[in-house]
């Protein structure tokens, strides 16, 4: 898949895409694919703060649960609650599948465009 | 096959006992309102349905278990012989002291024997498994900061290659825990440890050898960089294993350990357990022990106890059982850990030409093979080849664990193990290697001999049925 360009990520393979003043947060499609298939997911609370390059949530494959890191410090405005009862929808569309929007943004972790992202899984891989 | 709420029939019994002629004495109010839910089944259906769920697992009786850091041992029978001796099997933990001495006596002799395999200097045996023992090792940490009015620690350092069971026992306890990177060489990255250790530290959690099968060669300096920052060190004693009767925990600098009598000291698990995980600890944290302790020849309470960790004194019968294990073995117990290592070793040379051994270097008792770049290549993953496996009689071993491995197999042949089992395991592997490039399709659909074939993990996972329901 080519990653959408319209998005920056972060060197932890999540996504982040700007609306106005506030971001939807969710995970690239090059993490989902390593993880596999997806049962499980953890979310914060609306209110909650999350800070730059640490973890806001977990999601659990059958093979291991792993930490998802926030690309921004803010605070969360909403959360997809869709993902609670059916994990699979990460898999089957990484980028439409949000995990949580921040708002009240302050701190920002060092962002990639969609080629520099494509070009650091490549040599990752 | 059916479950046995599937198999029975209303009305259908053991009517080996005769129709009740005791007048039920119990008010009304006392009594159960609906039937309890038990399966109406006769003797001989029953025993045939246990026997057939026999048949369809693999315990350590069936084959190899090579189930990484899960010490799959054999369990010697005469462990089971000596705990189903009345004077034992028969107790009641409510009976007088004076008709239970050789079963304190025991309690005492095994305490004494793992202080010095340990070098600690007191046991509880009320732990009932390994992570309810680092459980109560985090809860005796705790009780020994807030002791001293140190509230402030609220951290427990935790490496990357830990077990699962560390991060979440710290969690439990109430800690908040700090994951430690690992190194290149896999093991601990001092760098990173200084960088976490501070007021907040209440504690270390280390497993050693860790899970990537190495001992940690800066243990010395890790376990004084903790002390210097106020922390105590906990030893994950799973992989004790690897240095029983080599290597005493409290001498490179550990305060508490759990160990699993069920792994190190043969005691049955996995299914046929119970378990048992005594936590061992240094004088100082003796004050806070849980359960009764024994003084002059009182079993009383601790002056600061953490309290009940489970009833009276643990699971006695496992106690028996590797007490039992540790009088056979007597002086030669340090065989335990040399024979464990060499089998490990064994296997990892004979696989190292094909299989890429995650940390290639001289292992301790298990080993990490990281399948990733043959699964990049051939699309053939972990789980396939330890499906394959199967098929070959073999039990997998540990899958995705340790998680600084990618795609990884984790292999522990355990010192009960001969020669020739693990050349058939090694042949079944090297096979499988061949399979991987000629017939990737043939490991992708296996197991092909087993009583079910490959199953649906992830619909298992996000759809689980956990309970039967009753019509």
């Amino acid at each position: 898949m080519i990653d959408p360009k319209e998005l920056k990520y972060t060197k932890d393979h999540e996504w982040i895409r700007y609306e106005g003043d506030e971001a939807y947060i969710g995970i690239s499609d090059f993490a989902q694919s390593e993880l596999g298939d997806l049962v499980f997911v953890n979310l914060p609370e609306i209110d909650d703060e999350v800070v730059a390059g640490e973890a806001f949530g977990d999601v659990e494959s059958v093979k291991a649960v792993s930490d998802v890191l926030s690309p921004v410090t803010g605070v969360v405005v909403e959360i997809n609650e869709e993902l609670l009862d059916d994990a699979s929808l990460i898999n089957n569309d990484p980028y439409g599948a949000w995990f949580i929007k921040v708002g009240s943004i302050t701190a920002e972790d060092e962002l990639l465009s969609a080629e520099d992202y494509d070009k650091f899984i490549e040599e990752e891989a | 096959m059916k479950l046995i709420f599937e198999k029975s029939i209303p009305g259908r019994g053991q009517d080996i006992f005769p129709a009740c002629d005791v007048p039920e004495v119990l008010p009304k109010a006392e009594l159960r309102k609906a039937k309890v839910h038990l399966p109406e089944i006769s003797e001989n259906e029953m025993g045939r349905h246990y026997t057939a769920l026999a048949k369809r697992a693999h315990g350590v009786n069936d084959g190899f278990y090579p189930l990484g850091s899960c010490t799959m041992k054999h369990n010697p029978r005469i462990n089971e012989k000596m705990a189903n001796l009345p004077g034992f099997a028969k107790l009641h933990p409510l009976q007088p002291a004076s008709t239970v001495q050789g079963a304190n006596e025991l309690i005492a002799d095994l305490e004494k024997m793992l202080c010095e395999i340990t070098g600690m200097d007191g046991v509880t045996f009320q732990p009932a498994a390994g992570a309810h023992g680092e459980f109560t090792g985090l809860l005796l940490i705790k009780a020994y900061h807030h002791d001293r009015g140190d509230d402030e620690r609220c951290e427990i350092l935790v490496p990357d290659a830990a077990h699962g069971t560390n991060p979440a026992s710290a969690t439990m306890a109430g800690y908040k825990s700090v994951t430690i990177k690992s190194n290149e060489n896999g093991t601990v990255d001092l760098e990173d440890l200084k960088a976490h250790l501070g007021p907040k530290t209440a504690g270390l959690m280390l497993t050693n050898p860790n899970t990537v099968g190495l001992f940690d060669p800066n243990i010395m300096e890790i376990t004084r960089l903790v002390h210097e920052a106020g922390g105590l060190c906990y030893y994950d004693g799973a992989n004790l294993n690897a240095v029983i009767g080599i290597v005493r925990p409290a001498d490179i600098g550990f305060d508490v350990i759990h160990m699993n009598l069920h792994k190190t000291f043969s005691t049955p698990h996995g299914g046929g357990g119970p378990g048992s995980g005594p936590c061992a600890f240094k004088d100082f944290l003796a004050p806070f022990a849980p359960g009764l302790v024994c003084r002059d020849g009182k079993y009383v309470r601790a002056e600061k106890s953490i309290g009940n960790m489970t009833g009276f004194y643990g699971n006695f019968l496992v106690m028996v059982k590797a007490y039992t294990y540790l009088l056979t073995i007597g002086k030669d117990v340090h065989t335990l850990a040399e024979n464990a290592v060499l089998n490990a070793n064994y296997m990892q040379e004979k696989l190292k030409d094909l299989y890429p051994i995650a940390f290639d270097t001289t292992c301790m008792h298990e080993f990490v093979i990281g399948l990733d770049p043959i699964y990049r290549k051939t699309h053939v993953s972990a789980l396939d080849v330890a499906k394959a496996l199967l098929d070959y009689g073999i039990h997998p071993p540990t899958i995705y664990f340790p998680l600084i491995v990618h795609e990884a197999l984790m292999i522990e042949p355990t010192e009960t193990e001969t020669k020739e089992t693990l050349d058939e395991a090694i042949q079944a592997f090297r096979e499988i290697y061949d399979r991987i490039f000629n017939a990737p399709e043939s490991v992708q659909q296996a197991p092909q001999t087993t009583p079910v074939l490959r199953l649906d993990d992830t619909k298992a996972a996000r759809e689980p049925h956990l309970r039967f329901t009753f019509e």
